[in-house]
């Protein structure tokens, strides 16, 4: 499946580009930090990447035919998108959808459930619990397909410590089980945290790809300069 | 006033005393709307779904005009109809011209715009919500529309409401093409022109009252046997 490769990819809506030309070429191991302010162009990237927008320009090239790339990848998106139906059927969801048998399903979601401490809610419909549930539950049901690509668009934007110290943890062991994630954020604590590389996006140009360590102690450009720095980024 | 109370007391004998002609009226009546009710939703969901998750030509113009057909006359319907199947029309070797069959294939065509209007509509916004996890997920085009249908199945039921209650309260079309004709096509709402145009009011204010009862109860049991209002948002 990897590497995923980026080419010149611009995506414009009638005569504004909002991001591009962009080059990449994302690896399969670890952790990926799509970092940048607000406005950058991190989410239309992320869906890009995806295949939930159209490119204007480029492509993007996985090592593996792109309808076998899709089965291999999820999303999470920053608002959570809950079915109007129970925490079990939402994580049970993309199982059905790949067609695994009933007792598969069942014992899937139930270790899930159990890993995100929400087996007391199981049979809640999904949209009646918080922000915070909500998002563990959109984690673990895009891991319960165990996803060689998992996209991330600012999961714990808006969660409390102890809510977004538990999604970290689930990426990490997911990472570390061979899942490749690729989250954007602009926080950057949860950067310090989980990244091993990072690529900075700004005014939806890609201004640097390199390790965390660069990254942090020689920013490349500056406007990465003034990110870390905390300043207003323009 | 004093026709009405008449009215009810008649209503309440003619249910009390098991009237055969209204039980046999009566479940014609049901029998006509309940058999174009089944035939309208078994095309105007899966249409209302398809409408939604695919992009065509003409799809706009589709959505337009089946917006303006929900207020489409049933006598203009009735008298389309009538041609259609009469003697020398094109559909007259069927020989189904004053038979329930008729009256049923009138009122799929009236019911059917205003059933795939209001599913259209409520899927519309499921589908502006469900989109991006949807695709996300990898589902088939099928599995998109089962997942929209069974997600807004509160909303279809509203919608087959609407529906029935169009159906069952018909008069225009299924006096032209059933012809009112005794033992044979005679449904409640006919009855009821035919006792209001012989003067006698109090028998066609208690048909009256037994239609509107059958019509609350359809309802009632719709929404029991749903589970609307009961335990959680849908």
């Amino acid at each position: 499946m990897f590497p995923l490769r980026v080419v010149d990819i611009i995506i414009s809506i009638k005569s504004r580009r909002l991001i591009g030309p962009i080059n990449l070429q994302i690896e399969q191991n670890g952790i990926t930090i799509l970092l940048g302010a607000n406005g950058s162009g991190k989410t239309t990237l992320l869906e890009a990447l995806h295949g939930l927008r159209k490119l204007s320009a480029g492509t993007v090239e996985w090592a593996i035919s792109h309808s076998q790339a899709a089965k291999e990848q999820s999303f999470i998106f920053q608002s959570p998108i809950m079915l109007r139906r129970t925490v079990a059927e939402n994580l049970a969801f993309p199982l059905k959808v790949r067609q695994l048998s009933k007792s598969t399903a069942k014992a899937e979601v139930m270790m899930w459930v159990k890993k995100i401490g929400l087996e007391h809610k199981m049979k809640q419909q999904a949209v009646l619990l918080s922000g915070g549930e909500m998002q563990a539950v959109a984690v673990a049901r895009a891991l319960i397909t165990k996803p060689k690509m998992l996209f991330l668009d600012e999961p714990t934007a808006s969660l409390d410590g102890a809510t977004k110290k538990t999604i970290e943890d689930i990426l990490t062991s997911a990472s570390n089980n061979g899942t490749k994630i690729l989250l954007s954020t602009h926080d950057l604590g949860q950067t310090k945290r989980l990244a091993n590389d990072i690529i900075f996006l700004h005014n939806g140009i890609v201004e640097a790809h390199c390790s965390k360590e660069e990254f942090l102690t020689q920013p490349p450009s500056k406007a990465a300069k003034q990110f870390l720095a905390g300043d207003i980024v323009l | 006033m004093n026709e009405i109370l008449q009215g009810l007391i008649q209503a309440f004998w003619l249910v009390l005393s098991f009237d055969s002609e209204l039980i046999t009226i009566s479940l014609r009546s049901l029998y006509v709307t309940i058999s174009a009710l089944l035939i309208s939703t078994l095309i105007a969901f899966p249409l209302a779904a398809l409408l939604v998750v695919t992009h065509f030509q003409f799809r706009r113009a589709i959505i337009v005009t089946l917006n303006a057909l929900m207020g489409l006359p049933p006598v203009v319907v009735g008298l389309i109809v009538y041609i259609l199947f009469s003697r020398s029309g094109p559909l007259g070797v069927l020989g189904l011209l004053y038979t329930t069959s008729a009256m049923i294939i009138a009122q799929v065509i009236i019911i059917t715009p205003l059933i795939t209007s209001i599913a259209h509509q409520s899927m519309q916004a499921l589908w502006a919500d469900y989109r991006n996890l949807l695709i996300s997920i990898n589902t088939s085009k099928m599995q998109r529309v089962v997942t929209l249908m069974w997600d807004s199945k509160r909303a279809l039921i509203t919608a087959c409401l609407a529906g029935f209650g169009r159906g069952i309260g018909e008069v225009g079309a299924i006096m032209i093409v059933g012809g009112n004709i005794d033992n044979a096509t005679r449904v409640l709402t006919t009855a009821i022109s035919l006792e209001t145009s012989r003067g006698d009011f109090s028998l066609a204010l208690a048909l009256g009252f037994v239609l509107i009862s059958l019509a609350i109860s359809v309802s009632f049991a719709t929404h029991w046997f749903g589970k609307t209002e009961r335990g959680g948002l849908w």
